[in-house]
């Protein structure tokens, strides 16, 4: 049934651009299809490691940021007489090294700030975010600082000399954007399903006894830290690549609380939530957009959020599988021992059994 | 069920143990050991340091001095997860279990130094990864069903009754594939049911060639289930040896009534 | 020399305006276990209300400060009484997102009143500095630091001379205890909140006149209470008020020495080198979050 209903979701997907031709929402499922794939990473640590990274925009940024500079090419001078001299390279090869330097900011800021937890840890994220976002304001020479990284080439697929695909258009960059995403997904759902994931969750749920039985604490916060920034960093570089400018704004601490948003609202520790969360609030505010003004709709996603936490802690997913199974008698056991998975989540966990 | 094991090899060496908090002596010049495939007990009235000398054994505690040997090799600046690794695992005194996952998934995480596929290979979802799971799967079944938990598999670990938490939680030591159990306070809080099956858990674990450290304050089970007795007051050791020798001890009887403890 | 006089006396005065909304952020946690990111709300609020008063109805400059401070603490008694009473015992992190919901509702309301346009807010204090030798400060400033002083100390003698600062130290130290020996402790959370946010209000109106009063005003006043308050440790408010005055100079330091643009950048330095070498904060005595 549920993996049913992911093939019907992606088949949907695929096919949505064949007979929407509205290029303006087009536009919109693009830009909240990477703000999804940022609230999936975000997720991997939240939902799962139960660590909240208010720092989180800072992997996104730091994608975008790589993947622009080594797709345009920069000069730094070093000293008075020699300036090294980056040439562009293409733009696959500068998505790539945005993911990768986003990782290894990701395993950075594991190394430093997991040995604080709670309110430290929160705390040190955010503040590493805001010394990312000053150093690209102030760091002129390199990223242009308020004035922007501009022109950035867009994503390209040739066959050398015979055909060539630069994507100025929104379908090609739709279908890329979707291909990422379920990329992602596939990996934080095999992740999550592994004695990696398992030892996640144990960290959330039960620290000391997780390190009773074995499980190296730091080793896989800092594992879940990599994972989750490198694929921030993936959705930084095809926002940047798509827009195709660049300010020192993709820092903002608001984007860190929309991909919080999401992740909560849709539900954090559930592979379906923050794909809900991130559809709710990638459309919501094109639909807000006719009636009320940029700061009501805000005010509005402040009170949701507060709505939210109040009334449905665990979010959409889980109070809407709990929901279909009591509709529809899924008894309890009906997983079997074999699964041993609790229904209450079977219906996001099971979901794309076969990728 | 004293089974005289004198002259099995000693696994865990406690050397000269001390811990302090601030100015107070937790624990005091404590040495004992624990023998191979023997069931031996620590016991004391409240705070007289048995869950510290579990903590410092287990890695969870720095000890001020002193040093602790398991198989020969050194534990002291281990981490927890590390001295797991030699197959020093612990239980909780205060009940400590997953408590939102299911039974099953409790197992799962404490088989998880049974595993052995790397973050690439899980990406990749290679058949060895997927043989290896449902090896795991197996494996934690066998689990609930040795410590009699089958019926329960898809429960939430916290929705179960106090005793069977309990069980949860042996379980989950078992999981992590101990040569070392260390038990603490098991049987506190079940009833005189579940703490004789329980008493037959000990036995079937012991079988099994674990070896077991005991911190209880139930003395019915810790003189029927133990090869030898250490007793800890006010953080340091009173007296050692036999359950039948303990038993007679003069400062034993002292301690445990001056200080008005549980009695069994 | 003379320069570097400058800068300590820069950072001494913006160190007094730092403190105060250090101390409000590490009381609320201290005592409610609450991470208060509407704190920079807070802030812009008792900026705003100095304005209300001050430019838009014409009061008296001095009246406008009272009335800010005032009405902080009214609306901090509020946000505790709607938002956090519900949630007592809830985690950390629960709290944390309503605060964070809190933050951008009312941020979002004050850009709706009072749009994106920044507003200043004159003084009747003189244009012309204050000469010291070889530094110069100007007489709001000294006046800024005055009021912020006087505030954090008679904070320090509530909190260590009347009733309602002995129950608020004893469910400080151990909320359950406290609340068997008699202290309601939803009414000192509410005082607590209340006392914080007033705190906030006061430094929103202080500095509200110095620099120039703008919606978003208070994120950045927000990230810095978080500096302060993990420099001198979580909850510690001897070490909030030292660790206030600590940033004053490392910024103006920073500002002077390294370059202009990195002096936001200081405090956030500072929290991430504290907490990699000692994790509980300059002075703290042992880490309190659990």
């Amino acid at each position: 049934m549920n993996r049913w209903l992911t093939w019907a979701w992606v088949a949907f997907l695929l096919t949505l651009p064949l007979w929407m031709e509205d290029q303006y929402f087009l536009h919109i499922l693009i830009t909240s299809g990477i703000f999804t794939i940022a609230a999936m990473s975000l997720n991997l640590l939240l939902g799962y490691t139960g660590q909240l990274s208010l720092g989180h925009v800072a992997f996104f940024g730091i994608g975008a940021y790589t993947s622009a500079l080594v797709s345009l090419g920069f000069d730094l001078e070093l000293t008075d007489t020699y300036t090294f001299v980056f040439a562009p390279r293409p733009v696959w090869v500068a998505f790539v090294a945005g993911i990768v330097v986003a990782g290894m900011s990701g395993w950075l800021i594991g190394k430093i700030s997991f040995k604080v937890r709670g309110a430290y840890f929160v705390i040190v994220t955010i503040s590493f975010a805001e010394v990312v976002r000053l150093v690209a304001l102030n760091w002129v020479d390199l990223t242009e600082g308020p004035m922007a990284l501009n022109n950035i080439p867009p994503f390209t697929l040739a066959v050398p000399g015979v055909w060539e695909l630069a994507f100025f258009h929104k379908l090609p960059n739709y279908y890329l954007v979707l291909a990422v995403a379920i990329v992602s997904y596939v990996t934080v759902r095999r992740l999550v399903h592994s004695r990696i994931g398992r030892a996640m969750i144990a960290l959330r749920e039960n620290e000391p006894l997780a390190a009773s039985a074995g499980v190296d604490v730091t080793r896989y916060l800092v594992l879940a830290a990599i994972v989750s920034a490198a694929m921030a960093g993936a959705a930084g570089g095809l926002y940047t690549h798509y827009i195709r400018i660049v300010d020192p704004d993709v820092f903002l601490f608001i984007y860190t609380v929309t991909m919080v948003i999401m992740v909560i609202t849709g539900g954090k520790g559930t592979l379906a939530g923050p794909i809900v969360g991130g559809l709710i609030f990638g459309i919501l505010p094109e639909v807000l957009r006719e009636f009320a003004s940029p700061e009501v709709q805000w005010i509005i996603y402040g009170v949701f959020m507060i709505m939210i936490v109040f009334f449905l802690p665990n979010g959409i997913v889980p109070a809407l599988s709990a929901w279909w199974n009591d509709r529809f008698g899924a008894t309890p056991s009906a997983g079997g021992p074999g699964t041993g998975l609790p229904d209450l989540e079977a219906a996001t966990r099971t979901a794309g059994e076969a990728t | 069920m004293s089974a005289g094991n004198g002259t099995a090899e000693t696994v865990l060496a406690v050397d000269d143990l001390a811990v302090h908090f601030g100015g107070l002596a937790a624990l005091n010049n404590v040495s004992f050991d624990v023998r191979e495939g023997e069931v031996a007990s620590l016991i004391g009235p409240n705070g007289a340091g048995k869950t510290t000398a579990f903590n410092v054994i287990t890695g969870f505690q720095p000890p001020t001095t002193g040093t602790i040997r398991y198989k020969g090799q050194s534990l002291n600046g281990l981490r927890p997860n590390q001295i797991a690794e030699f197959g020093v695992v612990r239980t909780f005194q205060k009940t400590s279990v997953f408590a939102s996952n299911s039974v099953f998934d409790n197992i799962l995480i404490g088989l998880h130094r049974q595993g052995a596929s790397k973050t690439w290979e899980i990406l990749l979802s290679l058949p060895r990864v997927r043989k290896e799971e449902l090896w795991l799967r197996e494996k934690a079944a066998e689990i609930l069903d040795f410590v009699g938990l089958s019926a329960r598999a898809n429960e939430l670990g916290g929705a179960l009754p106090y005793g069977e938490q309990r069980l949860l939680e042996v379980a989950i030591a078992l999981a992590a594939d101990p040569s070392l159990l260390l038990l603490d306070e098991p049987v506190s809080g079940m009833n005189p049911a579940e703490t004789a099956s329980f008493m037959d858990m000990v036995g079937k674990i012991r079988a099994r060639g674990i070896t077991i450290l005991l911190v209880e304050h139930d003395m019915r089970m810790v003189m029927e289930v133990s090869d030898r007795v250490v007793v800890l007051n006010q953080g340091q050791i009173i007296a050692e040896g036999t359950p039948d020798e303990i038993q007679q001890d003069a400062e034993v009887i002292r301690a445990y009534l001056g200080h008005g403890a549980r009695r069994a | 020399m003379d320069q570097f006089l400058q800068h300590i006396l820069n950072g001494t005065i913006l160190g007094g305006t730092y403190a105060l909304l250090g101390i409000g952020l590490t009381l609320i946690f201290g005592i409610m276990r609450v991470v208060n990111f509407s704190h920079g709300e807070l802030y812009t609020f008792g900026a705003y209300i100095v304005y209300l008063f001050a430019m838009v109805l014409s009061a008296n400059f001095f009246v406008s400060l009272v009335l800010a401070m005032v009405l902080g603490v009214v609306l901090g008694a509020a946000i505790e009484f709607v938002l956090l009473r519900p949630l007592r015992g809830a985690s950390i992190d629960t709290t944390m997102l309503v605060m964070i919901g809190a933050w951008i509702a009312l941020q979002n309301t004050e850009q709706l009143v009072w749009s994106g346009v920044a507003k200043s807010i004159t003084h009747p204090f003189p244009a012309e500095p204050l000469i010291l030798g070889p530094v110069s400060v100007s007489w709001v400033r000294v006046f800024v630091f005055a009021v912020a002083v006087l505030l954090i100390v008679g904070t320090h003698l509530l909190i260590h001379r009347t009733r309602l600062g002995k129950a608020m130290r004893a469910t400080f130290q151990d909320r359950e205890t406290a609340a068997l020996m008699g202290v309601n402790i939803g009414a000192i959370h509410t005082a607590t909140f209340a006392l914080g946010s007033g705190l906030a209000a006061a430094a929103g109106a202080l500095l509200g006149p110095v620099f120039v009063v703008y919606p978003t005003m208070g994120d950045l006043a927000a990230l810095k209470s978080f500096a302060i308050v993990i420099l001198g440790g979580l909850g510690n408010f001897m070490g909030a008020t030292l660790g206030g005055f600590i940033l004053g100079f490392v910024e103006e330091m920073g500002a002077g020495y390294i370059s202009s643009g990195y002096r936001d950048a200081m405090g956030f330095l500072l929290i991430i080198i504290v907490l990699v070498f000692r994790p509980t904060g300059l002075f703290a005595r042992k880490e309190r979050v659990g």
